[in-house]
């Protein structure tokens, strides 16, 4: 991590992402669904490029030269990773499909060796489905009780009840930053609170991590995930990060090659943490990418990158509110600093998919949609909504072209 | 290129504006069918009365976007009065105008359906004939993503239908 001043993150960072050289409908892309998927610095692109024309050898087998290059740069990119979310070791670092399967893992190997009928976990009413799945999945084959931490009008928690909901609780999972509001929420007082009752946290640190400087050990997590295609990386790649002792006492989630270190007729043993967790060829290719992404926020600076989301979301709330006014709500925290580049908004009556397609005509990208919190929609009253998320190539050009696509919607639905 | 207007055609605005039977009837007499887009959240809900194999009454439920709804208004208007055998043909009819063929959306959807209906299925041309005002929905075809959207309240209904049937 970047220490002292941080440079400003100006246009030459967008005319590093190819992608955005393109244009749909005659129009120049306007990307603004980064909470969805990140695009792809040339960094990355190149680092998968040359790893599959010159490296590609499968890894931890094989003495051969190009083989040995594989597995080194793989363990580099974990190495990176560790150092990325100031991890204490590289190998707390496990790599997954995606922040779903991470958190799947958590639910499978932790909770299904942890929780059972007596126990209680505790969520919030403002995760993503792939913090609640799967452990409805779990919580009806073992049949433990599941607390909600309900939100407040402005979209935050609502930690009146934190510590009776938490009594008696074993697990915390909840988001750092919320895929649909942009939420930051007080991970550091939930760390606390959830110690102090003898529960772990379980944080979903998909929107954070590629946002905001992170440090597992000021964060106070036990458990969290995340996914490098949000953070400039390639898709099919995510990340679990547990404390040491955690993972070690952990059984195995999937079985096959890598994750053993014997197998007889009889049974197996399995291998050291994280090659336990590591079953069957891993992406390689796209793990590389990955490593590449972390060197490339590196290089940005994760002071930068937040300073410049914040900078944006107030221009994006300023502008949006002075030009529509009345017509549009903003979901979640008013304030930028409490939030991260994410804008969920209603515009009029106005359907999301409405709003969506007809800001595509202008080459606007937005989300339209449940944003997989279902849960959390029916908190707002809503079916669904409209986001626009930011990202470091995103300069007030990009929020001046949603804000202008916004009044076509109005003149073709307006009443 | 596709451009909105062949999505947003004045009488699909006119419907979402302005929905045709819009409301529940009660259940019983009437039926009850309810449709899900689990991609968007969008709901209808279908409450219909019958009276021996006519569907008398109909209305239309539920929330989601303009093409949604609006192919549900236009829906309702053209059943009313109708027999289930007329229903399910029209419903053949307007499903086969909604079907595409993997070739005819080529790229950005630029060369498909041009309005004369060439790169539709060859079923549509007699169903055309009956589609009447639902013949603006044709433009959906051009936006594949919102085919699930106009066909929501027809998948609702048949499903009704065939629960009713069924249900003796």
């Amino acid at each position: 991590m970047s220490a002292g001043a941080s440079p400003e993150i100006d246009g030459a960072v967008k005319a590093q992402f190819p992608l955005l050289e393109r244009s749909v409908h005659g129009r120049p892309i306007v990307y603004l669904d980064s909470a969805a998927s990140s695009q792809k610095p040339t960094a990355v692109l190149d680092a998968m490029d040359d790893y599959y024309r010159t490296i590609n050898a499968n890894v931890h087998r094989g003495a051969y030269e190009i083989a040995a290059a594989a597995t080194e740069q793989m363990e580099q990119a974990r190495t990176d990773v560790a150092r990325f979310i100031s991890a204490p070791s590289a190998d707390e670092i496990v790599f997954t499909k995606n922040a779903t399967e991470a958190m799947n893992l958590v639910a499978r190997s932790w909770g299904g060796s942890n929780l059972g009928p007596a126990d209680a976990i505790v969520l919030t009413e403002m995760e993503h489905h792939a913090n609640i799945v799967p452990w409805h999945i779990l919580a009806a084959e073992r049949g433990f009780e599941i607390r909600w931490i309900p939100i407040t009008h402005d979209g935050c928690l609502d930690l009146t009840d934190l510590d009776r909901l938490l009594d008696g609780a074993k697990l915390l999972s909840v988001t750092a930053m919320s895929n649909v509001l942009g939420t930051l929420n007080p991970i550091g007082r939930l760390a606390a609170a959830a110690h102090e009752a003898g529960a772990l946290l379980s944080v979903d640190a998909s929107q954070y991590v590629p946002h905001l400087p992170t440090d597992v050990g000021e964060l106070g997590a036990d458990f969290m995930v995340f996914t490098g295609h949000k953070m400039c990386g390639p898709t099919g790649v995510g990340v679990l990060w547990a404390r040491m002792e955690l993972l070690d006492a952990m059984p195995p989630f999937l079985g096959g090659g890598e994750m053993i270190l014997d197998v007889t007729k009889e049974g197996f043993r399995p291998n050291t943490v994280p090659h336990k967790f590591e079953a069957g060829t891993p992406p390689i290719a796209e793990i590389v990418g990955l490593g590449a992404a972390v060197r490339f926020l590196e290089g940005l600076g994760m002071d930068a990158v937040r300073a410049h989301d914040v900078s944006l979301t107030g221009y994006a709330l300023r502008t949006l509110t002075d030009r529509h006014g009345d017509d549009i709500t903003v979901h979640g925290p008013s304030e930028p600093a409490q939030r991260g580049g994410v804008l969920s908004f209603v515009y009029r009556d106005v359907h999301p998919h409405d709003i969506s397609q007809v800001l595509d005509q202008s080459g606007v990208c937005v989300r339209a949609g449940h944003h997989c919190a279902k849960p959390l929609m029916r908190c707002l009253g809503v079916s669904a909504t409209t986001r626009a998320s930011l990202y470091v190539y995103n300069d007030t050009s990009d929020i001046d072209s949603l804000t202008e696509a916004l009044d076509e919607v109005g003149a073709l639905f307006g009443h | 290129m596709a451009g909105l207007e062949d999505l947003y055609r004045e009488i699909i605005l006119d419907h979402y504006r302005n929905p045709r039977n819009r409301g529940e009837l009660e259940c019983p007499p009437a039926h009850r069918s309810e449709g899900f887009n689990p991609l968007c959240g969008d709901e209808v809900v279908l409450t219909f009365e019958m009276d021996g194999d006519v569907v008398t009454d109909l209305r239309v439920g539920g929330y989601g976007c303009s093409i949604s709804q609006a192919s549900a208004s236009m829906m309702s208007a053209a059943v009313i009065g109708k027999t289930i055998d007329e229903i399910r043909d029209l419903t053949r009819s307007f499903k086969a105008m909604m079907s595409i063929h993997e070739e005819s959306i080529g790229g950005d959807g630029s060369e498909a359906l041009d309005g004369s209906g060439t790169g539709d299925s060859g079923s549509s041309t007699d169903g055309a004939l009956r589609l009447g005002d639902l013949e603006a929905l044709r433009g959906v075809v051009k936006f594949p993503v919102r085919i699930k959207c106009a066909t929501l309240g027809w998948n609702a209904l048949a499903t009704g239908i065939d629960e009713t049937v069924a249900a003796g």
